[in-house]
């Protein structure tokens, strides 16, 4: 069953226009006497446009009765240069990279000519079906975007391959593609793609099956290939344009004073100090956003100073006096809150997964095992702060920022300026880490608001202590973990329960529960197939602090939990880890959850059928894993050899940590081994980078990451009171390993399930080499107090 | 103020030879006069100061950070704000060949002296540290980098050999949060060679 599913999708990799489910063809028009591109420059002479089908959220009746609205374009000039349109935010993950390789792959372009232009927010143009929304998050700019890619560039070498048969006066098949030329076998003469745009902007992309022939992976020349980042040259000599970097005529620098407590709101305050400082030109204040309206992605409101510097906008920051009406949150204090949500995990509520019956099995049980397992909120910090210009003076409003979703922007200012959003304009820069901060337009929306008041294009600044005080945090969590075993060791019931505050408070702030996309998270999903009784819950929560999502979400605290906890009964059992491990994931081809009452499993957005929780490919990359670390050989006292596996984004990670605890309780981490499968992957390089840096994320949340409040307000301001890894800490040793075995199946996410299984398997090593059991996050002192 | 809107980045460079194609469109001209003066003729004090080779003159608060004359007033915006506290180095850059935090220096303390910031380092980017970050392949989001090279760079001016132990004390003052330590470690040791 699972083999003849594999080659189905195995085929459909080789042809556009087959007839199976899985992958739909999209459907792509030479538009090149439309109108389409204007923006991107009007030199374009031969322009593809690809209307986006494969996507699952559209069915069969409704995308037949669809006109034709194309959403991604390349177009090629007389210069022969290939320009993809880039509705993707490069952050760090190497879009911009891996998208054109995989285009210029199958177009059999030079990958010295092709560039990517990054387009504006524009629903209309970009994405006209609603589907992705120009959205950068969730790990899916290769995953939804590589058969789109590789049929626009299949279908350009298919047009240009006729557009130079037509001046030769040949049949098609007489002629072929190769490094940026097209060839006529029989004389060996040539045309650059340059010299046959004109032909080719006449020439239809055909309908007929099959007559678009996609290469075979044993032709690829760039996908699967290593590939520097395109933007190193511009990054290395500050020439990278990030949010910051944009000045316009006549623009006026500001940062915003905001209330330390979520929704609190200004009472009064005195300017007069500010505004001595010079370079200062005035102190406006920022509405507070209405009671009745959910924070979502709006302003907050605050007190504006504005000026033409920002270390002088700082300074008089600085010297504002602003009596604050603190509002309700103010009983928002981490140590009263840990332990409500820590009560919440033992009461349960709301069962979201269950399978046989854990009470019986309990009862059952040779051994039952509990544990409370905690991590606390996160803040992004990504190294670039949050900023925005916007010049809100005229129609259209113009805004530049570091953001990873601009259509949101335009959606977020236009309500906050009573405008509609096709009155708005957003074009992205770089952006300096996101990480998911810079998906949430709040900053943006200020500026507007700010530009608007004082009728003059504005950059708000955020400073690292707006960013680290004033963030959507990552939610703290509390897990509940118990399970049964019986005599032989083996795991019969499994029941855990989790309570965090949920990102649905965003929109609604009385929320109590999480929802099915944090569900998804590494929880409902979890790839533990051979335990026969399993029951997940989710217990209620208040909602006191902005809460949003944060690289690889709630998989955080699932895989930290579950690793760890399997590691618990393990241990208890006195069995191998490894081969407990592969016990409990088994090696079933596809986990069916609507046998376990999960009907609305979230699957990243994806449809089960193409990227099925598959158990097996979870176990493979354990074994991998194990095997390069050297899992089971002999270690030195105070060393530790830790294992944690995770499947997150459709991919499956394992991580081996190597650690080693020094006298004074200090962790030093002399080698990582990561093994991932993502399916069928572009560029290794892209992936090994990634991962080593995924490493470090983890390890920072491991071992540093802790927000706490205190009546409501954060308590931390910087980095030296929210410490990140930095090269003393960190893992310079970190070793991918690819793991192959599933690379004819649908690539999956490489920029956040790194994530997970490191503090988990860091944690796991600590107990080898010390025996002290880590159960909350950070370890911070722990092992010093030991 | 000169001024030149992005419509979209438009920088890229090629596998390989890393030769851009064509000037980014959303550079933005250097100005070649200082734009900042709200004060008063008695306010003035005049610094002069040479940034990447061309002699400046500043005219507002001495206390102002290098960070921000470089960035709002002189539009050299490789050189970035991470935490304006010296905790993260992202602000890195040269006075007289020697890394400094710009966010905390005053302008004051570069009067009379030559500062080079990331756009100066060297006007090919072909500065032994500048090609070890390509060779590496370091960069993923990039903002922290241009801070990383001045602060290797400087680093190996004065110490041409480093050991192990050496770079990572050296680099330590500098965070990159994608994580990039291990082929910064690693671009270090190779730039070493050349400088």
């Amino acid at each position: 069953m699972f083999q003849q599913y594999a080659e189905s999708l195995f085929k459909n990799d080789l042809t556009s226009n087959s007839n199976s489910n899985s992958t739909k063809p999209a459907r792509i028009v030479n538009v090149s006497r439309r109108n389409f591109l204007k923006t991107s420059g009007s030199a374009a002479a031969l322009i593809l446009g690809a209307q986006w089908t494969s996507m699952v959220f559209v069915s069969k009746a409704k995308a037949a009765k669809q006109s034709f609205q194309p959403s991604v374009f390349i177009s090629i000039d007389h210069e022969g240069t290939v320009t993809l349109t880039s509705v993707r935010a490069e952050m760090g993950q190497g879009v911009r990279t891996g998208l054109p390789m995989i285009l210029a792959d199958e177009l059999e372009a030079d990958w010295g000519r092709v560039k990517i232009w990054q387009a504006p927010g524009d629903e209309t143009k970009y994405d006209p079906a609603g589907k992705d929304k120009q959205d950068t998050d969730g790990s899916r700019s290769t995953r939804h975007h590589f058969d789109i890619m590789r049929q626009l560039g299949a279908t350009g070498r298919h047009v240009l391959e006729r557009a130079a048969a037509l001046k030769w006066g040949v049949n098609a098949s007489e002629v072929y593609a190769k490094d940026h030329r097209i060839y006529h076998t029989a004389s060996g003469k040539s045309f650059d793609y340059g010299e046959l745009v004109d032909v080719a902007a006449d020439v239809p992309v055909p309908t007929d099956k099959g007559a678009i022939q996609l290469k075979h992976p044993s032709q690829w020349k760039y996908i699967g290939r290593d590939m520097p980042m395109v933007d190193n040259l511009d990054i290395s000599t500050g020439a990278a344009k990030y949010g910051a970097d944009v000045t316009l005529p006549g623009m006026k620098i500001a940062v915003i004073a905001r209330c330390p407590v979520y929704r609190g709101k200004v009472k009064s305050f005195d300017a007069s100090a500010a505004l001595k400082v010079a370079g200062v030109d005035k102190v406006v204040e920022i509405p507070a956003l209405a009671d009745d309206k959910p924070a979502e992605f709006r302003a907050l409101g605050g007190v504006a100073v504005v000026g033409t510097n920002t270390w002088s906008v700082i300074e008089g920051r600085k010297k504002l006096k602003i009596e604050w009406d603190p509002g309700h949150n103010t009983t928002h204090d981490s140590k009263t809150y840990n332990e409500t949500l820590r009560k919440s995990a033992h009461k349960g509520g709301q069962i979201v997964r269950n399978r046989g019956d854990v009470d019986i099995a309990f009862k059952q049980a040779n051994k039952v095992i509990e544990a409370d397992y905690f991590v606390p909120y996160f803040i992004h910090t990504p190294m670039e702060p949050p900023a925005a210009i916007v010049d809100a003076t005229s129609k259209p409003v113009k805004v530049w920022a570091c953001t990873q979703s601009p259509n949101r922007v335009r959606q977020y200012v236009a309500e906050a300026l009573g405008l509609e959003k096709t009155d708005v304009e957003c074009w992205q820069t770089l952006l300096g880490g996101g990480f998911g901060r810079k998906s949430k337009p709040d900053y943006v929306c200020e500026a507007a608001i700010l530009s608007k008041m004082i009728e003059t294009p504005v950059r708000v600044q955020w400073t690292r202590e707006d960013e680290i005080q004033q963030g959507y945090y990552h939610a703290a969590s509390a897990q509940y973990m118990r399970a049964g075993l019986d005599k032989s060791g083996k795991v019969t019931s499994w029941h855990q329960c989790g309570a965090w505050p949920s990102i649905l408070g965003l929109w609604d702030p009385a929320h109590k529960n999480g929802f099915k996309i944090e569900y998804g998270l590494g929880f409902v999903d979890c790839p533990y197939n051979n335990v026969p009784n399993l029951r997940m819950e989710n217990g209620e929560t208040d909602i006191m602090i902005r809460v949003g999502w944060y690289r690889s979400v709630n998989n955080i605290q699932h895989a930290f939990a579950m690793n760890c906890f399997a590691h618990e009964l393990a241990t208890a059992a006195d069995r191998d880890y490894l081969e407990f491990m592969l016990e409990l994931i088994g090696d079933a081809k596809n986990l069916d959850l609507s046998k376990d009452g999960v009907e609305d499993i979230w699957n990243y957005g994806d449809s089960v059928e193409d990227w099925p929780v598959m158990p097996v490919r979870l176990s493979n990359v354990l074994k991998t894993v194990a095997t390069k670390a050297g899992y089971g050989k002999p270690m030195h006292t105070g060393h530790g050899l830790g294992i944690a596996c995770h499947q997150s984004f459709h991919s499956y990670v394992a991580t081996a940590v190597h650690a080693v605890v020094r006298d004074d309780g200090s962790i030093h981490v002399p080698q990582v081994d990561v093994a991932i499968d993502c399916g069928r992957y572009v560029n290794p390089e892209g992936i090994r980078k990634q991962m080593e840096g995924a490493s470090i994320y983890g390890h920072t949340i491991a071992i540093h990451g802790k927000i706490t409040t205190t009546k409501g307000a954060v308590k931390q301001s910087n980095f030296h009171d929210y410490p990140v890894s930095r090269m003393a800490d960190a893992p310079l040793d970190v070793r991918v390993h690819l793991v192959e075995d599933y690379t004819h199946l649908k690539p999956c996410g490489v920029g956040e399930p790194g994530v997970p299984p490191y503090a988990p398997a860091l944690v796991n090593a600590i107990y080898q080499a010390t025996g002290k059991r880590i159960r909350t996050l950070p370890i911070e002192e722990q092992l010093r107090l030991a | 103020m000169a001024t030149t809107v992005p419509n979209g980045l438009d920088c890229r460079s090629t596998l390989g030879n890393f030769q851009r194609l064509h000037t980014p469109i959303n550079t933005i001209p250097v100005d070649e006069h200082v734009l900042y003066t709200p004060y008063t003729p008695e306010e003035l004090k005049m610094i002069e100061l040479t940034v990447n080779g061309k002699r400046r003159q500043f005219t507002g608060d001495e206390n102002m950070p290098l960070l921000w004359f470089v960035r709002d007033e002189l539009a050299l915006t490789g050189t970035k704000f991470g935490c304006g506290a010296g905790l993260c180095g992202a602000c890195t850059l040269h006075v007289n060949g020697q890394a400094v935090r710009s966010c905390i220096t005053p302008v004051s303390a570069a009067k009379g002296k030559n500062i080079t910031t990331i756009e100066g380092l060297d006007p090919g980017g072909n500065h032994p540290v500048q090609r070890a970050w390509r060779e590496h392949n370091v960069p993923q989001c990039g903002y922290c980098q241009g801070g990383q090279i001045m602060q290797a760079a400087s680093l190996l001016k004065g110490n041409p050999d480093p050991s192990d132990q050496e770079i990572i004390d050296g680099m330590s003052g500098n965070i990159c949060r994608c994580g990039t330590y291990q082929r910064i470690f690693a671009a270090v040791r190779t730039a070493a060679k050349e400088v």
